[in-house]
């Protein structure tokens, strides 16, 4: 297990250096870019650039420096901001991303297991036909759309939630559920098949035939059985609350880290795009082996094939 | 010798989008201590549904009861509620499914799977139910019981999982013990372990055992009667001896006759012609009129009664009524003589 | 039951019809037939396909229609709710919505249908060489794609977009580059499972080549997982195109798409709740269409999925 888990550590380095030396070298392409040569800036700033960042260094100089720098979780300072650095920028906004993404993830996988489950119970009557269509409504209305949506009618029309801004567990409601939705109706979707699949299996019908009652069966045997699916989708899903992010939190106006992101691709602010771009990867990849050492622990066949992977 | 189970006139059908499947028709049979009794027939006969109705496994809608009664020790099966069913499952009638690699839950440790039912239906603490899993996983022939109850599935062979199957079926020391084609999906030296175990086990406990499958190996080696199922309907039952030796129904001759045998290795095996009846709109006659090869006018027309040989063996089948013409049984197919035994 | 009344001559020997035995009750279809068979019956996925049709129509005949074009604005005439003249109303320059959101639809449908045409031709091609050789090639090509799809894909994407100039290429470009993983893996996938199969291994022992196995046996029978995954590639690209316009980074000015639409339109939607609507709506309506058929396609072609 150990063995296994700094391999996967290990390869997370080297994806992650992939990733830092792709963002370095297109951030370097694009035009009007602080690392393009083409730049058009006072000279007096243009001085203070080249000091802060080498611009005049060869390529490789800047870009080894660079490495250097990410390596040490330095991001260097902001593009645009002067006196901020990128590492100011995501300890300061970072905050309210994490508590609104893991609130949105409650919600998806609570409800969207919850939704999957009585589907496949009630399957084709009513319970399953409801179900899903939420699910394909989830799927279909982009979240921003949903966003504007919740905005406009519980928070400006309804005056039920505050519309904009992040205060209180109040305002995190509709931002939440707007993230929420899309894979909120993803994993309601995945639960219900799987659910449906193991409902069929023979193991159910030997815990029937044990004499256990519908809903030990249910329980027991069923719901931890296709429960797995979804947990494997937990990597995907941490993907799509974050990116999902992205806009709603501009929607809402909460100045967490999805919002700088968007801010710093307006303002072309490269080295917050580069250092944002990181730090979400980074995220990404942590809770990706995290997701799949929970599958392990909760899957007894997975030890099997994670000691033929060593 | 009493009865512990008798099924009467059981009649099931499935209402799909096609119609409504009459997968079993009139079906009648008993079963007493210490016996077993083997249905036999090819898929598709009703041999799984009938044996899951007595079980009341069947999803129901779509499947319902048309007919007829399964009386355990007295007691009508059909009349009684879910939550009493419950009472009855595994605590009175035990159960094995033909895969054991699909039939034990991957997630649940092997200890647990079997002590569950112990818990449920003699209210035991976990402790006893644990010990009791160990002595049971012994009684399956086991090795390491105390290593064994606390893997998962995956780290058994299909032997083993099967012997655990039965482990778990034979829990609670069931009256009836229901077998649905326990080692079609095993290999043939397994197999035999396997109808030994069974055996063994039925010694022991006084465990009546019905034997689904469509293998007459099977039967040969394990059932002391035997019921041939075809198009959802039972043709014939007897005893082992007279299966074999003195069928009466053209049906279980060509079952006979399909199966390989030592001493003819050289000869062909006989297949039987044709496919079973489509069950949404059962013949009207015979259901294996249209391929067999003695059918006449009146067996598609009106469905032969049982008649009896022996006290024991009973035929539906118009061949036997005094006006049929004579018909004997085709050689190949006759299990006795010179080279047999 | 009675015994029936019966005769001698009832017990005459038939004629055995060894024919009518071999007889298989219902007629037995192909494959594609049979999978046809059960789209037509999924009143949902034809709702789907109408849907697409429709739109499809007025992306190319809806501006006509209207009489005005999506281009010209009229100040005098800006933010207009619905009415006899503009019938989705005008938007902030006063230009005639409905114009725009049947312009908006051909460059959302233009997007959606090329950018899952190219994810799926180079899905074909990579997962198909990948799944057939196998072995170390097989792990170089797969390794490759491990890494590309690493970073989210619509962090690719942004990037991308930053990087690139903006136009309706350039989003179809940046899509496809890392959009066509999933589709090899698909391909990859059945292929591994198909090369395995008897009939293909026959076709080998009788000497066919790999470029015919591979194109008589292996992709053919892998193309319904592939038009399922390109069905839902669509509604997949038409949100991406709307989510980088809400980000700024969509089809430049006057062209119009429904993603850039609704972005101006959230930003007014104090005020103008109509001017979100419309294309909104629209977004939705194609999106559930396309995901209706995707599943449609899905029951009709693995029925043992069916549910």
């Amino acid at each position: 297990m150990v063995k296994y888990i700094l391999k996967r550590i290990g390869y997370i380095f080297v994806s992650l250096f992939f990733i830092v030396t792709i963002t370095f070298f297109l951030m370097q392409a694009a035009p009007g870019g602080p690392f393009a040569s083409e730049r058009k800036l006072p000279p007096k700033i243009e001085e203070q650039m080249n000091e802060l960042y080498g611009l005049n260094d060869p390529i490789f100089v800047q870009y080894t420096d660079y490495l250097v720098r990410v390596a040490k979780w330095d991001f260097g300072p902001s593009f645009k901001y002067v006196g901020q650095s990128v590492n100011d920028i995501i300890s300061r906004s970072f905050p309210y991303s994490l508590v609104l993404g893991i609130e949105a993830i409650l919600i998806a996988l609570s409800i969207g297991v919850l939704l999957g489950v009585v589907a496949a119970l009630y399957h084709n009557k009513f319970g399953d036909y409801v179900a899903m269509i939420i699910a394909v409504l989830g799927i279909s209305v982009p979240s921003f759309i949903l966003a504007a949506l919740l905005q406009y009618v519980f928070a400006i029309k309804m005056g039920a939630f505050p519309i904009a801004k992040m205060d209180t567990f109040w305002h995190t409601i509709l931002p939440a559920v707007a993230i929420a939705t899309t894979p909120l109706a993803f994993i309601a979707r995945l639960m219900r098949s799987s659910m449906l699949d193991v409902l069929s299996s023979d193991y159910i019908k030997t815990a029937k035939a044990k004499g256990l009652s519908g809903r030990v069966t249910i329980y027991r045997h069923g719901i931890r059985n296709a429960i797995l699916p979804v947990v494997s989708y937990l990597g995907p899903l941490v993907v799509q609350v974050l990116t999902g992010s992205f806009i709603i939190e501009k929607i809402f106006a909460i100045p967490g880290l999805g919002n700088e992101f968007v801010t710093s691709i307006t303002n072309r602010d490269y080295t917050v795009i580069m250092g944002t771009t990181v730090f979400f990867s980074v995220l990404l990849l942590v809770s990706i082996l995290i997701v799949d050492i929970i599958y392990g622990l909760i899957d007894p066949r997975i030890k099997v094939t994670g000691k033929g992977d060593q | 010798m009493k009865k512990v189970l008798e099924v009467k006139d059981l009649s099931v059908s499935f209402h799909t989008y096609g119609g409504e499947v009459q997968a079993v028709r009139k079906v009648n049979f008993d079963l007493c201590e210490k016996e077993t009794l083997a249905i036999v027939g090819e898929s598709g006969s009703g041999k799984s549904v009938t044996v899951q109705s007595i079980m009341r496994l069947l999803a129901m809608p779509p499947g319902e009861f048309k007919t007829g009664e399964i009386l355990l020790d007295g007691e009508n099966l059909i009349d009684k509620s879910e939550k009493q069913m419950e009472k009855i499952r595994g605590k009175d009638i035990g159960m094995i499914f033909q895969d054991p690699m699909t039939s034990l839950n991957p997630t649940m440790k092997i200890g647990r799977q079997i002590t569950e039912g112990l818990i449920k239906h003699q209210g035991v603490s976990k402790r006893e139910a644990y010990d009791r899993g160990i002595e049971l996983l012994n009684l399956v022939g086991i090795p390491n019981p105390e290593r064994r109850i606390n893997q998962y599935p995956h780290e058994f062979s299909g032997g083993m999982r099967q012997r655990a199957m039965i482990a778990i079926a034979l829990s609670c020391n069931p009256k009836v013990l229901i077998a649905d084609e326990p080692t079609t999906a095993l290999d043939v030296t397994i197999q035999a372990q396997i109808l030994d175990l069974l055996r063994d086990i039925q010694e022991e406990m006084n465990t009546a055992i019905i034997l689904i499958t469509h293998d007459l190996g099977v039967v040969a080696n394990a059932a002391d009667r035997v019921a041939v199922m075809y198009g959802g309907k039972v043709v014939e039952t007897g005893t082992v001896d007279e299966i074999f030796y003195q069928p009466k129904h053209p049906y279980t001759w060509g079952l006979l006759g399909s199966m390989p045998k030592l001493n003819h290795s050289k000869e062909k095996l006989q297949s039987i012609p044709g496919s079973p009846p489509d069950l949404k709109d059962p013949p009207k006659g015979c259901p294996f009129a249209a391929r067999c090869p003695y059918s006449m006018k009146v067996c598609d027309q009106h469905m032969p009664e049982f008649k009896a040989s022996s006290n024991t063996q009973q035929t539906a089948c118009w061949l036997l009524d005094e006006r049929a013409p004579k018909v004997e049984p085709p050689a190949h197919i006759m299990v006795g003589g010179e080279n047999n035994e | 039951m009675s015994q029936p009344q019966l005769n001698q001559s009832d017990f005459e020997r038939m004629e055995y019809m060894q024919s009518d035995a071999e007889k298989i009750a219902g007629e037995s279809t192909s494959y594609w037939k049979d999978a046809w068979r059960r789209f037509r019956k999924n009143k949902l996925a034809l709702f789907g396909v109408f849907i697409i049709l429709f739109l499809g129509v007025m992306s190319f005949a809806g501006e006509s229609i209207s009489g005005h074009n999506y281009y010209d604005n009229d100040l005098m005439m800006a933010n207009q709710s619905p009415s006899a003249e503009h019938w989705f109303g005008t938007d902030n320059l006063g230009r005639d919505i409905f114009a725009r959101t049947w312009y908006g639809a051909k460059i959302s449908l233009f997007i959606g249908l090329m950018a899952a045409f190219i994810d799926v031709l180079i899905g074909i091609i990579w997962g198909s060489v990948s799944g057939y050789l196998g072995g170390k090639v097989d792990e170089y090509m797969m390794r490759v794609a491990d890494i590309l799809s690493g970073v989210p894909y619509l962090l690719v994407v942004i990037l991308l977009m930053v990087v690139m100039k903006p136009g309706l290429w350039t989003m179809i470009i940046a899509m496809t580059i890392t959009g066509w993983i999933n589709m090899a893996r698909i391909v990859r996938g059945e292929v591994m499972r198909l090369k395995n199969e008897e009939y293909v291994l026959a076709a080998k022992s009788l000497g066919a080549s790999s470029y015919r196995i591979l194109s008589k046996h292996l992709i053919p029978n892998t193309l319904g997982p592939i038009l399922v995954t390109l069905t839902l590639t669509i509604p997949t690209a038409i949100f991406t195109e709307a989510f980088l316009s809400f980000l700024g980074l969509g089809v430049p000015a006057p062209r119009a798409s429904w993603g850039t639409m609704s972005s101006d339109a959230i930003a007014a939607l104090q005020y103008y709740p109509y001017q979100l609507f419309f294309p909104a709506f629209f977004i939705c309506l194609t999106m559930l269409a396309f995901n209706l058929i995707g599943d449609g396609l899905r029951d009709a072609l693995d029925p043992k999925d069916r549910r």
